[in-house]
């Protein structure tokens, strides 16, 4: 047993460090570290630099321009791009829609897509939720019809992240109305400028335009552009969601925002001195410093037993990630808002000759708080996440 | 022991319940009156006015009707429940206690009919929840004084005709004597305010003071020994604002368990899995501790020994803000996606009980109080 990184693992760690810090733009991860909303300009600008770098889509196949990189070097890729309050690479190009169709996709598929998927040339979006299925996901009614070459998608997705940004949609949608439940659904890649398709934008509680609804009407959708087979959908998004919740984890984010805390703390004034100085603020903070080691060592354990798992094989232990993971994000995110104090309440100014009311980052942090409620009800909800581990792996 | 309302309380409660839910039932409206320049809608604070609302806490020779703490929980709950944005805390419940205990009967009569309303300018950069760090100063001069110094995110202080402000007449930042309450009209020279809507929907100001001339009658109660009234309005606010949470819990919790009963994912409603029935149920065991320390705390308000009556709303605040803190992080996960919209009320509600867990003190801050008073029996 061995926590300490190998002196290739450090040299490898300080040059990524080295090229996250000098290669994306400060500002851009300056909004990252305040827990700003990004613009599509950010993210599309962070993307390309480390699609340039050949950091986009280190784990893809190393065919399709992934690494051949061990777990751990994995891990500290993951763990320093979010700790330097990098944007991550789009995720629903990079960890979700990549993988699946580097995984099950036809050789045709995967050169019309894959670079272009890397490079953001196209982006993507997640086509699952419906009003009617979100944690049961397979109750989705989207559905399918095929005529000759075509699909005809009708019905309608929502909770869209960055829908508005989309040049393409991988969607689930029902081909067989007759089958029960999560046989009948299929992966469908739909081009976003089609016919028939609508984006309405859907506000969330922090005033930011993240999610959408998106209406399909007769929309023609080509028949090649089904990903593997007809009906066997469930399977590959079941692959898909494995992938999506050992990401959410995001350890680094968590450990980039308690740095904030402390840092902050210690420039607010409270009583005498600041309030770093505050034993019980200190306590909590040492709280959930304490759970995210514990997290960090389950997620090192996950990983290094990932060398002996075969590559494609999703970790049976990403629910667990996943609860404890979301569970730290929104401690840090409600650790912020206890550090801003009384300028946690102005809402941001939206005049630029009009300076913030606190401390410059102070308005963002009760925005991020709300918004990371968030992460506890996507990816798969926690209690649907405690479900998985209590059937799955308890045999409750 | 009798936790039953009077008959006119009974009444009291009737009618603020009806007028919130004409004001605020259809949640649309609430939108309506936000967007009034002063951020609530005038005619609703007439109504508030000709109900009596706005005089309730002042005695019958002041023009009032001889509400106390109890009467105020019942206004302060019904607020709560319909997430009203008029400023009642600000004038009524903050400004009307200062009037009253400093003897300003003179400003009675126009608070009462809606005319003037009031805001307490404490906060500074550096004061976090210390009422006694006061940097703002107010030196003495030949006929008044002259107060200099800024105060930061006053709630309502954008709109009040008059703002209550605190500023040292002597001694160091921090020393609990030496602060002196200043009344004055908000447009009085060199006073100069920037308002702001905040996250949960309501209104503050900052407030800059510059050679700010006041008469000698502005000073409000004893020069140089304003804490202990400023600590005994606060804590009626805290109660106050204890019973606004508990009406905000309560209608949080019932918008939860409708939605739980007609939501269906599975092909049974949501509500039907234990998992998530268990969770309800711990809702309502916080709603039902917090009502509980809600009253005891309009109960302890008015106790004449702060040594007694400061861990009491302390404990109170600290239970309900834990309970306010459960409440509505569990509303928010059991909706799922549908309580993260703009559109949906709950985010709100949501939002307000962040907020108010942090006027005048966050949990830490009020167990600190109960710690050091040694816990609660030696309050009893
Ligand atoms: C900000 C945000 C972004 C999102 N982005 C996307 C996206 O890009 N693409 C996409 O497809 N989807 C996205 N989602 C949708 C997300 O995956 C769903 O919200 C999630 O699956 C939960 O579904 P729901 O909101 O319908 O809640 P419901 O499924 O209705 O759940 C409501 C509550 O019931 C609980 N519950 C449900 N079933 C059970 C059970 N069997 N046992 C115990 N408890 C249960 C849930 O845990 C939850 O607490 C996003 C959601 C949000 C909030």
């Amino acid at each position: 047993m061995e926590l300490r990184y190998t002196p290739e693992e450090v040299a490898f760690r300080d040059e990524l460090r080295q090229v996250f810090q000098s290669k994306i733009p400060a500002e851009i991860r300056r909004k990252v570290s305040e827990g700003r909303h990004l613009e599509r300009e950010d993210i599309a600008t962070a993307h390309r630099i480390l699609h340039a770098e050949g950091l986009a889509t280190p784990n893809w196949p190393v065919q399709w321009g992934g690494k051949d990189w061990t777990p751990v070097q994995r891990y500290i890729y993951t763990e320093e791009i979010q700790r330097n309050a990098v944007p991550m690479p789009l995720s629903f190009n990079v960890a979700m829609v990549g993988p699946v169709i580097a995984n099950f996709a036809s050789e045709e598929q995967k050169k019309r897509f894959l670079p272009a998927t890397a490079s953001l040339d196209i982006w993507w979006a997640q086509g699952f939720s419906e009003p009617g299925a979100g944690s049961d996901l397979a109750s989705l009614k989207t559905s399918a019809r095929r005529e000759g070459d075509t699909y005809i998608v009708n019905g309608q997705k929502t909770w869209t992240t960055l829908g508005q940004h989309a040049d393409w949609i991988f969607l689930l949608v029902r081909t067989d109305p007759a089958a029960k439940k999560q046989q009948g659904i299929s992966f469908l890649l739909v081009d976003m400028k089609t016919p028939g398709i609508t984006v309405r934008p859907i506000i969330t509680i922090d005033g930011a335009h993240e999610v959408n609804e998106v209406f399909f009407d007769e929309v023609k959708v080509p028949v090649g552009n089904l990903v593997g087979e007809e009906n066997k959908g469930w399977d590959y998004a079941k692959f898909l969601l494995s992938n999506e919740r050992t990401n959410i984890a995001r350890i680094g984010l968590s450990k980039e925002k308690l740095a904030r805390v402390k840092e902050r703390a210690k420039e607010t004034p409270a009583g005498d001195g600041t309030l770093w100085d505050d034993p019980d603020f200190r306590r909590r903070v040492a709280i959930a410093e304490i759970e995210l080691k514990a997290l960090e060592i389950t997620q090192m354990r996950v990983v290094a037993a990932q060398r002996s798992r075969a590559a494609d094989k999703p970790d049976p232990n990403s629910s667990i990630l996943k609860i404890k993971g979301s569970e730290l994000q929104q401690m840090a995110t409600e650790l912020m808002v206890t550090v801003a104090g009384p300028y946690a309440a102005p809402m941001p100014s939206h005049s630029h000759n009009e300076p913030p009311v606190g401390p410059d980052w102070a308005d963002a942090v009760a925005p991020q708080f709300f918004n990371f409620r968030k992460t506890s009800i996507y990816g798969g909800s926690n209690e649907i996440q405690r479900n998985i581990i209590a059937k799955a792996f308890l045999g409750l | 022991m009798d936790f039953d309302l009077t008959e006119e309380q009974r009444l009291l409660k009737e009618s603020v319940d009806r007028l919130m839910a004409d004001a605020y039932g259809d949640f649309e409206k609430r939108k309506r009156h936000q967007e009034h320049p002063q951020g609530y809608s005038p005619e609703l604070w007439a109504k508030y006015a000709e109900m009596g609302l706005l005089a309730l806490p002042f005695t019958e020779e002041q023009g009032g009707f001889g509400g106390g703490p109890v009467e105020t929980m019942l206004v302060m709950e019904a607020i709560g429940r319909g997430l009203a944005v008029e400023p009642y805390l600000a004038t009524v419940v903050l400004g009307g206690g200062f009037l009253r205990l400093a003897g300003r009967e003179d400003m009675i009569p126009s608070l009462a009919e809606g005319s003037a309303t009031l805001a307490f300018a404490h906060t500074e950069r550096q004061s976090r929840d210390d009422l006694f760090d006061v940097a703002t100063t107010a030196r003495r001069t030949d006929n008044g004084w002259v107060l200099d110094g800024s105060k930061s995110v006053v709630l309502h202080g954008d709109t009040a005709s008059h703002l209550i402000v605190s500023a040292r007449t002597s001694g160091n930042r921090r020393d609990r004597a030496g602060i002196s309450l200043f009344l004055l009209p908000a447009d009085t020279a060199g006073v100069s305010r920037r308002g702001y809507p905040t996250q949960d929907g309501l209104r503050a100001a900052e407030i800059t003071l510059e050679q700010v001339k006041l008469p000698a009658g502005a000073l409000l109660g004893a020069e140089g020994e304003a804490l202990p009234l400023m600590e005994r309005v606060v804590d009626a606010a805290l109660a106050a604002l204890c019973a606004e949470a508990v009406g905000a819990m309560e209608a949080l919790h019932e918008l939860t368990i409708d939605y739980l009963k007609q939501r269906k994912q599975f092909n049974t409603t949501i509500g039907s899995f234990q998992a998530v029935q268990h969770r309800a149920a711990d809702m309502l065991v916080a709603l039902e501790q917090a009502r509980s320390m809600a009253m005891y705390a309009a109960m302890m308000a008015e106790h004449p020994d702060a040594a007694v009556r400061r861990p009491a709303i302390a404990a109170a605040k600290a239970l309900v803000n834990r309970s306010a803190d459960l409440i509505g992080k569990e509303a928010i996960q059991l909706h799922g996606g549908i309580a993260m919209t703009m559109e949906y009320k709950a985010g709100h509600y949501f939002k307000r009980l962040t907020m108010l867990a942090n006027q005048f003190g966050d949990t830490d801050r009020h167990l600190r109080v109960v710690a050091e008073a040694g816990g609660l029996d030696n309050a009893a």
